[in-house]
């Protein structure tokens, strides 16, 4: 418990460890947001973080593949699949609120018991990590989980990909800045995967409003095993 | 060397040839000659491994061992036979107008990127190459799953795509955090994702680490398996999308999630010195054969019945795998096998089943027997070799299954002798209506190719009596290497 | 008895009685200009406080004693408040009291009474008001001391002067945990302070009133003295904000010199903290009352995970 050892902290693991508090914070936020186009904004920012993260990582470690990493994270995350929603969105002309299957302060507390647990699981973890920004492991975990209660509270399919993509903006974060970077063909795949799960699912949104006049997923309740 | 890389580039080169041409004629043969050329490759590649060893290749990214090789030839063999059953499976859907030709091409292009994907999560070194071919391989099926675009072919689709994408993160998460353990050991350039060198080092990696990342490698690769409670894509996934599709997910994309988890089961067993992940792996292999039994008497959809009989059947396998020890890991890796051939047999049969009735429902499929006698008698074969009926494969496999299960957790026995009991009553009920009796059922337009399924059905009958010693060898080889 | 300290305290209250009502005007006139009106002179709020002193006091005929003695509780409330926090200095003849809990206590304290003098007359805007008040209360209360917490393990004490001296004089650290307490904590203020989100200060519809409706029934110096206490509400969460998170320039060694430029800092800070606040004022709709718990649990909500962030993150167990 005692405050000096933070002190021992780099500026560069505080800047890290205050980007991991950022991205939970977003990841509450986006928990908690009724607009769809605050969610792309705020999915956006979380993109930036993960960028302004990933960069110090990649600066303070001297590894040129995160490099290419974090400029892989800026273009993909913070312009690319935000001008997509956005324009998926207004394409579909999907601008209302969104409907929480719960109501969202019932979410909230669900997601700080969620944290508890994530940090709680990762205690023993962050202690054996040679990185200096090892708890930011436990934070990382919390945002996935956070993204996971999110996709399965949303009945509509757009905030549940928004979901997904902040499910997969929190991995990236473990393995950026948790594990000082994975070896580079991982992220690239892990863009790549993103970038085509975009391009079939702008295909399957058009698809499933066709069939169902609606992109609520509660439509989509037919098949039964009667 | 030049082996592996024709088993990887040839589905890749097929595909992309298809992805220009699938829409014309000749596409199928095209794709039935990609198939023939990657058995071939796998063929001699077996031969190469069967001479020299194990191989490492590629600067240490893939890798085959005799767990492998096996699932590589396996995979390469149904996906030959898929491709020429679905020759005029396709035909027939392309003439009763549920696709056009630009999803024709689609399908062809997607089926040979969905074999080049797993091929290389089979063969691959990487832990994070492995987990983005996973990935991919769940994008490509979501495409074939999603090919018809009814509505329920939709939802079928999107509930894979969440389930599944969900689920492969958490074992992208598990990936991490084995790097996290191994990085302490291997250093950041000692190539803390390779398999070889993970194992090299297993018994230094941090147990608490490790057995974290087990839970959330189960869960990820355990969705795609399709153990309960995370099945519910899995059904409507094989239901709804084009039979041949249904064929390789339950007979290749099952049994390559499964190895995933296996590996990493290696891992895991070599730094914990406990039992955690087998128990892990009973566990939720004895629900996931429980479950789904009682789901099949209430299931009216003929590929949501045996999609249900996957699961059931992959549970058995997981338990398998779960006791570990020569016995129970050898009888594993033959019901993989034979389980792989006889489902994507009964696929078959019952694609084309479904064609002459122009229905799934099973109350509507009459009298197969009369019309047509190979279809008739394939499914009915296939359905009792499935359920493990002697001389079949699968009966010697379940059969070393349970008694392991006898000898050392005598407690699961009652349990899977419920479980397949239940389904055997359920499937075969269903399955003799459809059948015998009057005929309700129309010929088809194209002669259906139904030498793959006899072909299956054979080599599951030879497996029930007599094991290629060579092949016996490889089981043992690999059971060891499993533990 | 430290004679600098004592100086020290005198000075922190007196330029919390005058700067108060400024504050407020300032924070008015940030409005104004944001929402392009014609600002109100910048010492509007003591024009009005000497309007009502001046003015005879009015007393409904049922009015209690407790409704004549709430308006100088209160203030003193709020007084001590504002003197307790440590803005110029950490040496105050109070600091040895200046504790995060006891400060809370003291808004509590003033908060009760302002609520029962609301009801004590018996109209029925006065109960609206005050059980509306109350809620509110209820609901900031436990954000506020989980953010007092979440500081207090940072400094391992609850003292506010020991604080705000282990985060000004430290060597520059970024703590994670203080940007969450920190959102918790402007959300809180403004709920306490009847600021927009939650109530309207200058509004004068009945229906959506909070504070105002509790004050209905006040007239002259009583409605002076509280709405003084209101400013130096104001005031006193605008200080233990700055104290809190942008704690530079608080001298600790008792040093006349270092008083002075403390103060003249603390005016920079108080100014930029005002507009902010206007400008939070400004950007947002007033929310309606059922709306309010779901913003003040998430205020909650934050400073619990300001805490557990503190916990995981800086720590280093």
């Amino acid at each position: 418990m005692s405050p000096s050892l933070i002190h021992a902290i780099p500026l560069s693991g505080q800047v890290i460890n205050l980007c991991a508090a950022i991205m939970l914070l977003l990841g509450f936020a986006m928990l908690s947001q009724r607009r769809v186009l605050t969610l792309i904004n705020l999915f956006m920012l979380q993109g930036l973080v993960l960028f302004v993260s990933t960069l110090i990582v990649a600066l303070t470690t001297d590894q040129s593949h995160l490099l290419w990493s974090a400029g892989l994270t800026l273009i993909l995350k913070v312009f690319a699949l935000p001008y997509i929603l956005h324009r998926l969105i207004r394409r579909l002309s999907v601008k209302w609120d969104i409907e929480t299957l719960l109501n969202i302060p019932t979410i909230m507390l669900i997601g700080i018991a969620l944290v508890v647990i994530a940090f709680n699981v990762a205690q023993p973890i962050s202690q054996l990590s040679g990185t200096i920004t090892r708890a930011t492991i436990g934070i990382a975990l919390a945002c996935v989980l956070l993204a996971f209660l999110m996709m399965i509270t949303r009945s509509k399919a757009v905030p549940q990909v928004i979901a997904f993509l902040a499910m997969e903006n929190a991995l990236f974060f473990a393995a950026t800045s948790a594990t000082y970077g994975m070896p580079m063909v991982v992220e690239l795949g892990i863009a790549l995967d993103v970038m085509v799960g975009m391009v079939i699912l702008g295909v399957f949104f058009f698809q499933i409003r066709e069939q169902f006049d609606s992109l609520d997923i509660r439509h989509m309740e037919r098949m039964k095993d009667e | 060397m030049i082996e592996l890389a024709f088993v990887l580039a040839a589905p890749f080169a097929t595909a992309l040839l298809l992805g220009l041409f699938g829409h014309r004629r000749g596409a199928a043969e095209i794709n039935s000659a990609g198939s023939l050329l990657t058995l071939l490759a796998a063929g001699l590649l077996t031969m190469r491994v069967i001479g020299e060893g194990p191989l490492i290749l590629f600067d240490e990214q893939f890798f085959v061992d005799p767990l492998n090789v096996f699932l590589i030839a396996l995979t390469a063999l149904v996906g030959f036979t898929t491709s020429l059953f679905s020759r005029p499976y396709m035909r027939v859907e392309h003439d009763h107008g549920r696709l056009s030709a630009a999803r024709l091409r689609l399908y062809h292009s997607m089926f040979q990127m969905f074999m080049c994907t797993m091929l290389v999560a089979l063969s691959t070194n990487n832990l994070g190459i492995l987990w983005v071919a996973m990935e991919t391989a769940t994008l490509t099926t979501v495409l074939l799953v999603a090919l018809y675009r009814t509505p329920a072919s939709l939802e079928a689709a999107w509930k894979y795509f969440i389930l599944c994408g969900v689920g492969i993160a958490q074992a992208l998460f598990g990936t991490i955090l084995i790097y996290f353990a191994a990085e302490r050991v291997l250093g950041h350039e000692g190539g803390a994702l390779l398999w070889t060198h993970l194992d090299a080092v297993k018994t230094q990696l941090e147990p608490t680490v490790l057995s974290l990342a087990f839970v959330f490698l189960f869960v990820g690769y355990g969705t795609k398996t399709g153990l309960v409670p995370l099945h519910n894509w899995l059904p409507d996934a094989h239901a709804e999308g084009p039979t041949p599709v249904s064929a390789v997910l339950s007979g290749l994309l099952l049994n390559v999630a499964l190895y995933a988890i296996i590996r990493c089961k290696v891992l895991v067993d070599g730094a914990l010195e406990t039992h955690f992940a087998g128990n892990l792996m009973i566990v939720f292999g004895l629900l996931t054969v429980l479950v789904p039994a009682f789901y099949l008497s209430r299931t009216k959809d003929v590929k949501r019945l045996f999609g249900y009989s996957s699961i059931e059947h992959m549970g058995l396998i997981t338990f398998a795998f779960g006791m570990g020890g020569p016995v129970a890991s050898f009888a594993g890796l033959l019901h993989m096998t034979v389980h792989s051939l006889t489902k994507s047999a009964i696929f078959f049969a019952v694609g084309h089943a479904a064609q002459m009735a122009g229905t799934q429902i099973i109350d509507d499929i009459k009298g197969l027997l009369k019309q047509s006698p190979t279809i008739g008698w394939g499914l009915m074969l296939g359905t009792l070799a499935i359920l493990g009926m002697p001389p079949f494969g699968v009966f010697t496999s379940e059969f070393m299954i349970l008694t392991t299960a006898i000898k050392h957790y005598p407690w699961a026995t009652p349990i899977l002798l419920t479980a397949l009991g239940v389904a055997f009553a359920a499937m075969f009920g269903k399955v003799q209506g459809m059948v015998f009796g009057e005929p309700s059922v129309q010929p088809l337009s194209h002669n259906p190719a139904l030498l793959p399924v006899f072909i299956h059905l054979g080599l599951v009958l030879m497996l029930g009596l007599w094991i290629p010693p060579y092949l016996a060898d490889w089981y043992r080889q690999a059971a060891r290497l499993i533990g | 008895m430290n004679f600098y300290a004592l100086f020290a305290q005198l000075l922190e209250l007196a330029i919390a009685l005058i700067m108060a009502p400024i504050l407020n005007g300032w924070v008015n006139q940030c409005r104004a200009w944001l929402q392009n009106r014609s600002a109100p002179p910048l010492l509007q709020t003591y024009y009005t406080l000497s309007k009502l002193f001046h003015k005879d006091v009015l007393l409904a005929h049922n009015a209690s004693s407790l409704f004549r003695a709430a308006p100088y509780l209160i203030f003193s409330c709020m007084a001590l408040a504002s003197a307790i926090v440590p803005t110029l200095s950490t040496e105050l003849i109070f600091s040895p009291a200046a504790d995060a809990i006891a400060l809370v206590g003291l808004f509590a304290l003033a908060r009760v009474f302002i609520a029962l003098a609301g009801m004590d007359v018996g109209t029925s805007f006065g109960s609206l008001g005050s059980r509306r008040e109350m809620l509110i209360g209820f609901l900031a209360e436990p954000a506020l001391l989980m953010v007092f917490f979440t500081v207090s393990l940072i400094a391992q004490s609850t003292s506010l002067s020991t604080i705000v001296e282990t985060l000004a004089h430290r060597e520059f650290v970024i703590y994670p945990s203080l940007a969450f307490a920190g959102v918790a904590f402007t959300m809180v203020s403004l709920a306490e302070n009847a600021r927009v989100p939650i109530d309207n200060p200058a509004t004068h519809l009945e229906l959506t009133m909070v504070h105002e409706a509790m004050i209905l029934e006040y007239s002259g110096r009583h409605l002076a003295l509280i709405e003084w206490a209101a400013s130096l509400k104001l005031f006193a969460y605008s200080c233990l904000g700055i104290a809190l998170f942008f704690p530079f320039g608080i001298p600790s060694a008792a040093d006349p010199a270092a008083l002075v430029v403390a103060a003249a800092i603390l005016l920079v800070k108080l100014a930029m903290g005002g507009f902010v606040m206007a400008l939070i004022e400004t950007l947002s709709a007033k929310m309606r009352i059922f709306r309010v718990p779901e913003f003040l649990g998430t205020a909650f909500l934050l400073a619990v995970l300001a805490m557990l962030v503190h916990l995981l993150l800086e720590t280093g167990q």
